[in-house]
């Protein structure tokens, strides 16, 4: 096993300080032994040395939404497979939800998946926990123990707790133990059998419609209680830009709030649903194209702070189905930068500004030594080819599922190498 | 309102002379897959299809040895006995597959169903289902033709033909004509496919009904939008009543039929503000004293049992339409 390598003509991108220059960077031991700006220095002897070529440098992405099958749905996703499309997305580390089965809401439970993913990951996965039991939104999980046992952070998934006094309460015993939630805002009444945007295509096509209310209402709900508590607030993914209004004048005041929100929503709109395709169903459904525009306007000011692949694996079975009646979700750990690069390519957000939210802010919201390129962090690295271009195709991904919305998509740029604690995880062949 | 209307295909000369249209559809998912010609050359043969359905001998052979199925997966005993009573008049083999739905496992009994009658080699399914785009999924499916019967709250294309057809004998044409659409707008198919085929042909469409019963951005879908009967049916053509589902008026989304009745059931009070000699339809089954009066259902102006006939027509013309290629049999 290598334990010292330097890469020497590296674009070192450090979203901490929004560094962007040439230079070199030396691992030892899995973790970053020195940054070289500039010039790299002689390699001392024996060192292996690695040429870039140019390519970025920058620390790997940490996802702070991905769901697995594993353990219930096995045939879905494992940690295995899901950890494999992570490293060839540039993702080496992420934050597993808890909608599992069982529901991961208990310390035995953690303590499962931090051993499941020591044996068989190649990636850094953190467990949250759960908020409420089974994810029923009404009693609460025992916070201390969840994180004595390893949970980094607590939300309930793709549920969204209705009861405003069970959220009251969890906000509060969560800042007794200084640990942050993040919360799927969505009222359960308002979507109803709601499945997509509404608006005149939700008509049109015969589907009930899911006001932008049904987000805005909760998330108004959920600032007001994190003023009142204190509690560090995630909301974890907003779709409009009403909500982006809100976030912006809660941060006003309230330096323990922010944002998410998924690669799907940040490219993609209710048009590409066309003729009922099932892989654009999502919580929450994908907005009209004017609403994109303002999410890719809250991501550029820092409105949003965080963006994740939402990876959601659904077998084909649950996909296959008339719109109303399949299952909600798409994949993205393995498109998530490629398809945010557009962004930097259209010139709407520098490289920089992208990377931050999808490294050094999930870092700071889950408390773990990641997203920087500074002597002593963990030698979690990618390398990008910011032209490189590729197609996505279904057969390709390292998922065990195909459910990708962005099937046939033609991307330019990819990852070429993933480090964890200086290991290779993942090269383009 | 899905991206994929037709627009109107020129013929090989590129003229617009008026030779026999060639219907090339394989299946009739919806009013939003046809252009005008098409529509116009279905309801041409529709026409042909009533006099044929009035002689006392009613049989036509276009379909013979050809295999029909009926596969309904919401219960319709009308729009089923009319596909049926269609299929034979034209001598096809016709099927009716009673399907026993599971609430939770719907979508996996449509692709096992359909993978399942595929391979008994049909020529025309005939499906309704109550989600939207799932006869759609079905076409997709198997490899014969298919005739939405009825798709959530999508499209009922053959209600809507069947309507302009009726219009069309009374009226004398569709174009210019006014016609009110009224009552539960937002959970209603017929509505949507009415508003897609009177649009395309050039009548001036109206939708009227309480706020929560117009579903969002139907503005785009209808010419005028109207949550008063009376200046809604001002002077309208064609005032077509649609079925209120009970169960909505009880609170959920009306307070009560009584006050739907008062407001937005049609009596001859309302109807009065139509022209003398609009006509009244209705898909059925009717709710006499919810939105329609007795009187008026039964009535001299009423042509709803009219409506019943043109639906066997309508769909024996689609099918053959559909089964023969468009080829003048």
């Amino acid at each position: 096993m290598k334990n010292e390598l330097i890469i020497t003509n590296a674009r070192l991108v450090d979203p901490a300080t929004g560094k962007d220059e040439l230079g070199a960077i030396w691992l030892k031991n899995g973790k970053i032994k020195d940054v070289h700006w500039g010039n790299a220095p002689e390699a001392p002897e024996g060192v292996e040395t690695r040429d870039a070529q140019g390519n970025i440098i920058a620390p790997g992405l940490v996802d702070t939404r991905v769901f697995t099958g594993e353990p219930g749905h096995e045939y879905r996703e494992t940690l295995e497979s899901a950890s494999n499309a992570a490293a060839a997305g540039g993702v080496t580390s992420f934050l597993l939800m808890p909608d599992t089965s069982p529901v991961i809401d208990d310390g035995a439970l953690v303590d499962f998946i931090i051993r499941r993913a020591d044996a068989t990951s190649k990636v850094k996965i953190l467990p949250s926990a759960a908020i409420s039991k089974g994810l029923e939104g009404k009693d609460l999980t025992e916070f201390g123990l969840l994180k004595a046992a390893g949970a980094k952070a607590f939300t309930d998934g793709n549920s969204s707790i209705q009861s405003t006094s069970m959220l009251k309460n969890a906000f509060t015993y969560a800042k007794n133990f200084e640990m942050p939630i993040i919360h799927h805002v969505a009222d359960s009444e308002l979507i109803g059998d709601g499945v997509m945007n509404a608006g005149i295509l939700s008509t049109g096509l015969g589907l009930k419609g899911i006001p932008h209310e049904a987000e805005t209402i909760p998330l108004a709900r959920d600032l007001q209680l994190a003023d009142m508590t204190g509690v560090r607030y995630h909301a974890a993914q907003i779709s409009c830009g009403k909500a982006a209004e809100m976030i912006a004048y809660a941060k006003q005041r309230n330096q323990h709030i922010s944002a998410g929100i998924s690669i799907n929503h940040l490219c993609l709109n209710e048009n590409d649903i066309g003729s009922y395709r099932t892989y654009f169903k999502l919580t929450p459904p994908l907005r009209a194209e004017d609403e994109r525009q303002k999410m890719v306007e809250g991501l550029r000011d820092g409105t949003i702070d965080i963006l994740h692949s939402a990876h959601d694996p659904q077998d084909t079975e649950g996909k296959r189905r008339p719109f109303a009646e399949a299952t909600d979700g798409a994949i993205g750990l393995e498109t998530l930068l490629a398809a945010s690069l557009r962004l930097v390519h259209e010139e709407q957000i520098s490289l920089t500004a992208l990377l931050k939210t999808m490294t050094y802010n999930p870092a700071q919201l889950l408390g773990i030594d990641a997203g920087r390129l500074s002597k002593g962090a963990p030698a979690d690295l990618i390398e990008i080819d910011l032209n490189y271009p590729w197609v996505v195709s279904e057969k390709d991904f390292k998922s065990r599922a195909q459910n990708t919305a962005f099937e046939h998509a033609r991307l330019f740029g990819k990852v070429m190498t993933t480090w964890v604690n200086g290991q290779i995880v993942f090269e383009q062949s | 309102m899905t991206p994929n209307s037709r627009t109107a295909k020129n013929n090989a000369s590129g003229t617009n002379a008026p030779t026999q249209h060639h219907f090339s559809q394989k299946h009739l998912l919806g009013i939003s897959h046809l252009n005008p010609v098409e529509i116009t050359e279905l309801l041409d043969r529709a026409e042909a299809m009533v006099d044929i359905s009035r002689q006392p001998k009613k049989a036509k052979h276009s379909l013979k040895g050809r295999t029909q199925i009926n596969l309904f997966f919401e219960n319709s005993t009308r729009t089923q006995s009319s596909f049926e009573i269609a299929g034979k008049r034209l001598g096809a083999d016709v099927l009716n597959m009673a399907v026993q739905t599971s609430s939770v496992k719907k979508g996996e009994t449509l692709i096992d169903t359909a993978a399942t009658l595929n391979a008994m080699q049909p020529d025309v399914i005939v499906v309704r289902h109550a989600a939207s785009g799932a006869v759609e999924l079905l076409s997709q499916k198997v490899a014969c033709s298919v005739v939405n019967a009825g798709d959530g709250t999508h499209e009922h294309p053959t209600q809507a033909l069947l309507d302009a057809l009726t219009i069309r004998r009374n009226k004398g044409r569709l174009n210019g004509l006014t016609v009110a659409i009224c009552g539960d707008v937002a959970n209603s198919r017929v509505a949507r496919s009415n508003l897609l085929l009177l649009g395309a042909m050039n009548a001036r469409t109206r939708v009227v009904g309480p706020k929560n019963m117009l579903p969002r951005g139907v503005e785009h879908m209808a010419a005028e939008v109207f949550t008063d009967m009376e200046e809604g049916l001002k002077d309208a053509d064609v005032v077509m009543m649609l079925r209120l589902q009970h169960e909505r008026a009880s609170g959920k989304m009306i307070p009560s039929v009584r006050e739907f009745y008062h407001f937005y059931g049609l009596d001859e009070r309302k109807l009065a503000f139509a022209k003398e000699d609009a006509i009244v339809m209705h898909p059925g089954p009717m709710n006499r004293g919810v939105e329609i009066a007795p009187t008026i259902a039964d009535g001299p102006r009423s042509v709803i049992t009219e409506q019943v006939e043109m639906g066997v027509a309508v769909r024996m013309a689609v099918l053959e339409a559909l089964l023969t290629n468009g080829e003048a049999v």
